[in-house]
């Protein structure tokens, strides 16, 4: 047994974080979301570690690595807050062609998805709790209704959807029928939208495994990224507070020498490493063992939820005043954390999906 | 034990109904960041007109001169939040400084900065906070040094909510840099346009320039702007203080708050299903609510205390931490029905209330801690309402309302 990273796996999360560290300080985030400045550098520095090869198999020029490797990238982007599209685009999209495309779709999509040709967003919002009168369905192949939370949808190509009955499809993005809308959240560092299919064409995903499991596999690795990057973002947010508490002073003493500011950071630091491991298994076992993943993604997206809540709220509170302060950019995180925490189901409905998927109720 | 107000109490509810039927369309809508405007100051006037805003201020500096009545200021609160009618300002102005001035400023004060006050033509904002003088506001910089019939200024203040909107400033200064640390604060009235003073505004997590940074470089302010004596500054401010113990963690924020958690669980829908089905979302609304009605009794329970004249002991020491982590906790249940439509924010399509639990969520962790953090209300709670030791430093005073 090591339940461990391996060097790669190390090594990997540490050249993502090498080039978020450069592209994306606190500075840079603050000019990427107040004018969009400082975005093409961003992409452009991921852009020479190929993110978008890494699920692709080997024959379609990709690295063909696993779940566990894109939580850890998503993790490094989630400790930046950094504004760049990785999970619909570069893990979910190509895990849904890998999954539930035909020989056919695989050979002409992959190669292309790796080069970073065609990139998905990700349009699945309805199947955790949908709101309005959210609902896609397909008849003649062409899809009708709305989707909203639709997540990557600026600079795609296509977009990864699923009708009613449970099949996947992607449906290209720029065409008459295909309606797009941007929603504004609080978090200014991820882009959402809501889509409007009109009698839009789109290609089934018709492979072997193309009805109920692909779905449920999908959603099960979108919520394990989202996971992934509010343990990220919440690991920020406990290392600014430490930090804080280690050079502000109050009452002539380092408030870190406060028994309550103490207690804060290891009340933080005591939920985030469990939610760690948990995260770790969720995303290793998803290759592993398939049937369980759809569980698994439920479990450690509510559990996550809850931790990052947590530590967003205390991170903040650590540091007083300037917490409140976008000066801190503690608000980038707690936003962000924000986002995540509704973004394909909140605890409650995860909870709930995972009690019926155990035969609990 | 008698839960009743009593006839001549019901008769001045009675009153207020009908007052409050009659003028139902001629309020402002209710929305907590909408601040000064045409509309709200003309609501105020007709509030003070008809005793239901700056109720006791003497007619003299431009109240209504009724007798002080708990009861009938708790009725006039109870009904404006059944009816969804805003209730008076409440700002700094009129909660903090106004009751100062009438307990220790001069005649001439008070004539001078009440009645423009009350009517919400005259804006203040609180100069306590430094950047090295938060939890530790006795330890401030800030200097004063005399200099004929003036005080010259010099220093920082920061995290003052409204400076960028403010006439006035009520502000805390050194005056005597050799006396002890609290012996040595001076409470000063400071226009806002005096020379020198520099207001830069801070935008908060919610978005919005909420609080500022206030820089001071040689402004002079003429020593008649002090309110009590030099050096009892601390004594001034915490005068203040007692008069808004529990503001923050007014139950009537909770109620309302409440009352709008039902009816977005009855509006909102998850699956088709309206939100209110869902167990869990209920549960946690049937929890909040056991939460908002205990604060309530305990409110009446307060008020008992303040009408008798009693001390209450702990149990007033417990509002602030309390009464803000309720409101926030109402928030977030708000945003959790709505899920994803809960992080909706600004002027995006299918925004619900404007974003408003969105901005409260925030805006109330800011409340958490503003005005002394929930880490120092707890020190106060343990060691003067329970008597435990104290840590290894100087208590430090509630501090008041943040907004
Ligand atoms: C929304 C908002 C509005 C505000 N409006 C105003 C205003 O209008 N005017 C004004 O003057 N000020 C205002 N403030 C400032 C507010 O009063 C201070 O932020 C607050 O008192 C805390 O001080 P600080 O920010 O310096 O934090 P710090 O005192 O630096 O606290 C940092 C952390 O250390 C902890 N800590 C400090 N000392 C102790 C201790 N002895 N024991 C245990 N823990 C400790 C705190 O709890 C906190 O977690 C506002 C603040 C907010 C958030």
């Amino acid at each position: 047994m090591e339940f461990a990273l391996s060097e790669t796996q190390y090594m990997l999360q540490e050249s993502v974080k090498g080039a978020l560290s450069r592209r994306a300080s606190l500075e840079a985030l603050r000019a990427m979301t107040d004018t969009g400045e400082g975005r093409d550098a961003l992409e452009a520095s991921l852009k020479e570690l190929a993110l978008s090869a890494l699920i692709p198999p080997e024959e379609a020029g990709g690295a063909g690595l696993g779940l566990l490797e894109a939580a850890l990238v998503q993790q490094s982007l989630g400790s930046h807050a950094a504004p760049f599209s990785f999970a619909a685009r570069s893990v979910l999209t190509p895990l849904a062609v890998m999954e539930a495309g035909t020989q056919a779709q695989k050979a002409e999509w992959l190669p292309k998805i790796a080069e970073g040709e065609m990139r998905g967003a990700l349009a699945l919002s309805e199947k955790s709790g949908a709101r309005e009168d959210a609902k896609i369905t397909e008849k003649n192949g062409r899809l009708n209704g709305r989707a909203l939370f639709v997540m990557e949808a600026e600079d795609a190509t296509h977009i990864l959807t699923a009708s009613q009955d449970g099949r996947l499809f992607l449906a290209p993005k720029n065409q008459k029928t295909v309606k797009i809308a941007g929603l504004k959240t609080i978090d200014g560092t991820r882009s959402f939208a809501e889509c409007l299919f009109e009698n839009a064409e789109a290609e089934p995903l018709s492979g072997e495994n193309a009805r109920g499991r692909s779905l449920a596999l999908i959603l099960s690795a979108a919520r394990i990224l989202e996971s992934a990057d509010m343990l990220g973002a919440s690991e920020t947010l406990l290392h600014m507070a430490v930090d804080y508490a280690k050079v502000r002073k109050q009452f002539g003493k380092l408030i870190g020498s406060f028994q309550a500011v103490k207690h804060l950071c290891a009340e933080m630091v005591a939920e985030l490493e469990p939610a760690r491991a948990l995260l770790w298994f969720a995303a290793h076992d998803f290759g592993e063992n398939p049937d369980a993943a759809p569980l698994n993604g439920c479990i450690v997206k509510a559990h996550m939820a809850d931790v990052a809540r947590m530590v967003s709220r205390k991170a903040t509170e650590v540091h007083g005043g300037m917490g409140f302060a976008q000066e801190s950019g503690v608000h980038f995180f707690f936003k962000r954390i924000g986002v995540s925490i509704q973004c394909l189901g909140g605890p409650a409905y995860l909870r709930g999906e995972a009690a019926r998927m155990q035969g609990w109720a | 034990m008698d839960l009743s107000y009593g006839k001549d109490y019901e008769a001045f509810r009675a009153e207020t109904r009908a007052f409050l039927k009659n003028h139902a369309d001629k309020h402002p809508s209710q929305n907590r960041y909408d601040g000064f405007t045409k509309s709200s100051r003309a609501w105020q006037k007709t509030l003070i007109a008809h005793g239901y805003a700056a109720r006791t201020i003497p007619k003299d500096y431009g109240g209504f001169g009724a007798e002080p009545d708990i009861l009938k200021s708790r009725i006039i609160a109870e009904e404006f939040v059944k009816a969804g009618a805003p209730m008076g300002f409440q700002n700094q102005g009129i909660s903090m400084l106004v009751p100062t001035l009438l307990e220790l400023g001069t005649e001439e004060q008070k004539k001078r900065y009440i009645p423009p006050t009350i009517k919400g033509e005259m804006v203040w904002c609180q100069g306590y906070s430094e950047p090295n003088a938060g939890s530790d506001l006795a330890g401030l910089q800030t200097r004063g040094v005399e200099d004929g019939d003036d005080f010259v200024i010099n220093g920082q203040k920061i995290w003052t909510s409204t400076a960028q909107i403010a006439d006035m400033m009520f502000c805390l200064v050194r005056t005597e840099p050799d006396a002890p640390k609290h012996a040595g604060i001076s409470y000063i009235l400071i226009p806002m346009t005096t020379p020198g003073l520099d207001v830069r505004p801070l935008t908060t997590m919610t978005g919005r320039p909420e609080f500022n940074e206030v820089f001071f470089t040689d402004v002079r302010v003429p020593k008649k702007n002090l309110v009590g004596r030099r050096g009892e500054g601390w004594f001034v401010a915490n005068a203040t203080l007692k008069h808004e113990r529990g503001m923050l963690g007014n139950p009537n924020i909770s109620e309302n708050r409440l009352a709008g958690v039902v009816r977005l669980m009855e509006e909102e829908t998850e699956d088709g299903a309206r939100v209110m089905e869902n167990p869990v979302f209920r549960d946690r609304l049937a929890a909040l609510q056991g939460r908002v009605m205990a604060m309530r009794y305990h409110g009446m329970r307060l008020l008992t205390h303040s009408i008798k004249g009693t001390d209450p002991g702990v149990a007033g020491m417990i509002v602030k931490l309390q009464g803000c982590e309720l409101n926030h906790q109402l928030a977030a249940l708000a945003i959790d029905v709505m899920g994803e439509m809960g992080v909706l924010y600004e002027d995006s399509p299918h925004i619900r209330a404007d974003g408003s639990w969105q901005w409260s969520f925030m805006y109330d962790l800011g409340l958490i801690i503003g005005g002394g953090t929930a880490q120092i209300q707890k020190n106060i709670i343990a060691e003067r309402g329970l008597g435990l030791p104290r840590g290894d430093k100087e208590p430090v005073p509630v501090r008041a309302a943040a907004r």
